[in-house]
């Protein structure tokens, strides 16, 4: 890679990963994600989908392998790092919203630059603008319990891209939702990341979902493969 | 990449506010249980401090300028010639002779009458010279002999005279003036010395006298000049030693009342504990989210023990005002002593040092800080991926809880039992007390699979397994809800063990000293009192069969120490001891010797067992007695030693009393002999002189006992209340955080009522766990303060009494308390609107 050359979002290589008691989930697994790219990751229950994302936060440690999130080997780093490097470059939905019920939306909107070190004003203030472009403008100051599913999603989706991250990790974003909803809530998240050259990493049971994204890959014991064999 | 930032300030506001906003009465209990700790603690300490604050400008209002003092060893005095042998050595500015008679008014209220020299009182203790100054003027020298001066708490019968009753006479002087410098409160009448000395049968002797130095003076010369010149019946003393003896009268009963303070505090750290897990507990996904989103491990630690110090900053600054207020208050009420009867009379004012109000609200902050650290420590040990997915679920149920750190705790307060005291206070005991109940809080998972986990197996109905499969599964969150009761219930049961063995040991006390029908006793009578025809008067009344006359003194056997009691009383009729309760002994004397017997205080203060010998500084000279024998006393905390009235006698040449024990006739009748002995008395004694049968003393006793335990019972009610709030908020979040299990059993074909039999047993298991594991550390706990901390703090040892009743109600009320309260929060977590809703308050 050359020196002005923008690193990846991600970049896996030769990848390996087990479960206690021997099982293999993975070997060799490698994936490249370029900066707007949407990749969905499709497989069986119990094939290491979500221990993929895991592994990509940095929250869970492969056996063999390297990960790198915008050029920084996860493996070089120490757990401070890792905590690091996923609050200024990664973005994480999941299927469950993980919304704090007593934080209001700008609240929850903004805790990624709060942590990053932000004050309450200008951090509510960006939280605010997310917002409004997720469609949930003036209401800021609302609780997730005034909420529906779909608007709770799009609120989580202003959190992963409040601090404008290199990688968002989608972890079934969809599977909360019905079909409808779920396809304007993949349909902001994907257009939002793609606007700001933030890429995905979108794992999901759903054909539907999965559509939606640039590539598809489907996850097995030897790593990842294009669904259409490529 | 930017460093990690601090703990933010802005996330801490958000999570605090929400968590506050979402359970503000869950907050609030955490918050209060802190601010009843400390407001406890600094009242207790804001009295005592007012108090001895008080004392000390009392001694200093009257010492004035005196560096040094020379102080009678017994209310007796010591003989005048002293006086011109002093005031002529070198280095002494001045010296003024004082003879004290503790008096009584016309209206039976106590006082001290000082005799002192004027004009030498001017240039030594001003506040006591007050008729030298303007009222006093040309000629005053006459009036000042027939003339008395009243300190502001004393007023002038309506005549404008004073009478004043002491030693069996009444003398009435004209008020000439008022003693303005003297401290408020403070009850004294100062005379001339010559005066009180003739009137009250001093003449010859004096009771002190005050020292002030010339400038220059070195004064350990002149101490060791004045030393080498003193006979034995007067010792060297300063200011500050009686400032000190005052303060150590009431030390050991303080420090006692602190520490039980301090068990509010402690209390209210479990509760801290208790609030603070299940807090952590429920918001395990919120806290690993922001794991994930980018806080570290340690920010994640820093932002729940600031949570923590929240609360304790909160609960400090609530207990400091309301500790203030309490003070106040009680000060009006009960006066500086907390109904101890060490300062009677006192009302001091409050005197608040912004230093150890600092202490109490750190104290404060600490506990809370404490009880949050394994809390915070848990939180941040979580991995977050796991807990994000699987939030609020309970560890392993296939887990031993370790039982080592309870066993090892225990070991240690045990070992530390042994130690002894540091600067006559017990605080290893409170120490191994502290350690003990952790033991017991650390084996609370261990006990409580112990005891349930029998029942899940065997072929009990539906709810009972489900109830027993629970909290043996769970032992941890068992402990958790349990913490802050076993922590109440066991210090609770350990004061009523303690109490019960106390009040008990002091009634059989007071039967073995109260052998007789009725007693008499002549107050601020040391020196004269009922003489030997009074004595021969009373012999022969009618209905009494037997009178045993006793003199009672007090002496300075240490300057540093308060004085002790001399009991010269006769023996039984061809016995070689007195009838007392005897903890040693008695031994016989060899020929020749003279035997006294002593108090239990006294011989662990002056560490003296029967064999030793000890010197009495009586009638001026030095007595070599033996100690034959240590006997049980509750009355006299500084020691007192009892001695045959006839060796008495022979030693001092003082055949008066100023006590008796009469034993009625056989067919007497007790209120014709009461009435008799008052008859007989002359008015002017009879003033003075308290008559009453023994039965009566005996109950008095008893509720002045009763009256002193009043402010332990309040502190310990206060502990069991913070206990019993944090049992009710610990069970009553646990069962609405586990919403989603009852709609499970819902579900699968579980009754609603079946579900609420289920909670309302396992409030009935907690219960019972906890109050069985409080009553054996309660039991444990109170050997330690039978064994060691009274035994240290007050030098008298107690025999073990059982309250069953107190206990086995105890265990009963927990037990209920715990099931009722499971009942109440489940209603609330089955009903349909608690289910929809997201508030999960209670």
């Amino acid at each position: 890679m050359s020196a002005d050359t923008p690193p990846l979002p991600l970049r896996i290589r030769g990848l390996a990963k087990s479960v206690p008691g021997g099982r293999v989930l993975f070997e060799d697994l490698n994936l490249d994600l370029r900066a707007g790219e949407v990749v969905a990751v499709t497989g069986e229950s119990g094939a290491g989908k979500s221990t993929l994302l895991n592994l990509a936060a940095g929250l869970d440690s492969a056996d063999r392998g390297e990960i790198e999130i915008a050029g920084q080997a996860l493996s070089r780093l120490d757990e401070a790092g890792r905590t690091r490097l996923r609050r200024d470059r990664l973005g994480f939905v999941f299927q469950a919203f993980h919304i704090l019920p007593h934080l209001t939306l700008a609240q929850n909107t903004a805790l990624p630059l709060v942590l990053a070190g932000a004050s309450g004003e200008p951090a509510l203030a960006r939280a605010a603008e997310l917002l409004a472009a997720v469609g949930l403008g003036g209401r800021e100051a609302d609780f997730p319990a005034q909420l529906s599913g779909g608007e709770l999603q799009r609120c989580a989706i202003a959190r992963a891209l409040v601090h404008g991250p290199a990688l968002i990790l989608a972890d079934e974003p969809t599977g909360n939702l019905d079909p409808e909803t779920a396809d304007r809530s993949l349909g902001l998240l994907l257009d939002a990341a793609r606007s700001r050259s933030a890429a995905v990493l979108l794992v999901t049971h759903s054909a539907r979902a999965a559509e939606a994204a640039d590539r598809i890959l489907v996850l097995g014991r030897t790593g990842l493969t294009d669904r259409h064999g490529g | 990449m930017a460093a990690d930032p601090p703990l933010s300030r802005t996330l801490l506001g958000w999570m605090v506010r929400g968590e506050w906003r979402a359970h503000p009465v869950r907050t609030l209990v955490a918050v209060l249980a802190i601010a009843v700790g400390v407001a406890l603690g600094f009242a207790v300490h804001l009295v005592n401090r007012s108090a001895l604050v008080e004392f000390d400008a009392a001694v200093r209002s009257v010492s004035g300028a005196a560096d040094l003092r020379i102080e009678a060893v017994s209310a007796a005095g010591f003989d005048e010639s002293l006086f011109p042998v002093v005031a002529r050595l070198p280095g002494l500015a001045a010296v003024s002779p004082v003879v004290e008679v503790p008096a009584r008014t016309a209206d039976g209220r106590s006082l001290t009458l000082i005799g002192v020299d004027p004009l030498r009182a001017a240039r030594v203790t001003p506040a006591l010279a007050a008729g030298s100054g303007a009222g006093f003027g040309a000629g005053g020298a006459l009036a000042f002999e027939d003339s008395v001066w009243l300190s502001p708490a004393l007023r002038p019968d309506g005549d404008g005279t004073f009478a004043v009753l002491a030693g069996g006479h009444r003398i009435v002087l004209p008020v000439a003036g008022g003693l303005p410098s003297v401290e408020a409160g403070r009850r004294i009448a100062v005379a001339d010395i010559a005066a009180v000395q003739q009137r009250f049968d001093r003449l010859g002797r004096l009771t002190r006298l005050d020292i002030a130095l010339a400038p220059g003076a070195r004064p350990e010369t002149v101490a060791k000049a004045i030393a080498a010149r003193l006979p034995a019946d007067a010792r060297l003393s300063t200011p500050e030693a009686e400032s000190r003896r005052t303060g150590d009268l009431s030390r050991a009963y303080r420090v006692n009342l602190g520490m039980l303070a301090m068990v509010a505090l402690l209390t209210g750290g479990f509760l801290v504990f208790s609030a603070q897990s299940l807090s952590i507990a429920r918001r395990r996904a919120a806290f690993a989210l922001l794991r994930v989103l980018g806080l570290p491990r340690t920010g994640l630690f820093l932002q729940v023990l600031a949570e923590g110090a929240v609360l304790g900053l909160l609960g400090a600054a609530t207990g400091l005002a309301a500790g203030a207020g309490l003070a106040w208050g009680v000060l009006g009420l009960l006066g500086g002593d907390l109904g101890g009867g060490y300062f009677s009379g006192s009302r001091p004012a409050l005197d608040i040092s912004p230093g150890w109000a600092a202490i109490h609200a750190g104290l404060g902050l600490a506990v809370a800080l404490a009880g949050s650290l394994f809390p915070a420590l848990e939180a941040a040990r979580a991995a977050p991926a796991l807990a994000l997915k699987s939030a609020g679920q309970s560890g392993d149920p296939r887990r031993r809880p370790a039982l080592l750190p309870a066993v090892g705790l225990g070991a240690l307060g045990l070992a530390f039992a042994f130690a002894p005291p540091v600067a006559g206070l017990p605080l290893f005991g409170y120490l191994s007390i502290a350690l003990i109940l952790a033991a017991g809080v650390a084996a609370m998972p261990w006990l409580a699979r112990l005891l349930i986990a029998p029942l899940a197996r065997i072929g009990a109905p539906v709810p009972v397994r489900l109830a027993a499969a629970r909290l043996a599964g769970a032992p941890d969150q068992a402990a958790v809800a349990l913490c802050g009761l076993v922590a109440s219930a066991g210090l609770m049961a350990a004061m009523g063990l303690m109490v019960a063995s106390f009040r008990g040991s002091v009634d059989d006390w007071l039967g073995a000293i109260l052998p007789a029908d009725v007693y008499l006793r002549v107050a601020e009578a040391e020196t004269a009192g009922l003489d030997t025809a009074l004595q021969a008067r009373l012999a022969a009344l009618p209905g009494v069969g037997r009178l045993e006359a006793r003199r009672s003194l007090t002496l300075r056997l240490a300057a540093d120490r308060p004085a002790v009691v001399l009991l010269a009383q006769p023996l039984p009729a061809g016995a070689s001891a007195p009838d007392l309760p005897w903890r040693r002994g008695p031994v016989p004397a060899a020929p020749g010797e003279t035997p006294v017997w002593v108090s239990e205080p006294l011989s662990r203060l002056y560490d003296l067992k029967p064999g030793d010998t000890l010197d009495l500084p009586l009638a001026g000279g030095r007595s070599p007695v033996r100690v034959a024998g240590v006997w049980r006393d509750y009355g006299r905390q500084f020691g007192a030693l009892a001695m045959d009235r006839r060796d008495y006698v022979r030693l001092t040449g003082d055949a008066g009393a100023n006590e008796a024990g009469l034993t009625l006739a056989p067919g007497a009748h007790l209120p014709d002999v009461l009435q008799g002995v008052r008859a007989a008395l002359p008015p002017d004694l009879a003033a003075q002189t308290e008559v009453a049968p023994a039965g009566e003393i005996r109950r008095a006793a008893l509720r002045i006992f009763d009256r002193s335990f009043a402010v332990t019972y309040a502190l310990e009610a206060v502990a069991i209340l913070v206990g019993v709030a944090g049992v009710a908020a610990t069970v009553s979040a646990q069962t609405l955080a586990r919403r989603r299990e009852f709609g499970m059993l819902r579900h699968v074909g579980a009754g609603r009522g079946q579900i609420l039999a289920m909670l309302a047993l396992e409030g009935a298991f907690l219960g019972a766990v906890g109050a069985v594991a409080g009553l054996a550390l309660g039991a444990a706990m109170g050997q330690v303060l039978i064994q060691v901390v009274n035994p240290q703090s007050f030098n008298w040892t107690m025999d073990t009494r059982w309250p069953l009743g107190l206990l086995g109600g105890l265990a009963v009320a927990l037990t209920l308390a715990s099931s009722l309260t499971a009942l109440l929060a489940g209603r609330s977590a089955l009903s349909a609107d608690a289910v929809r809703a997201v508030r999960e308050d209670w």
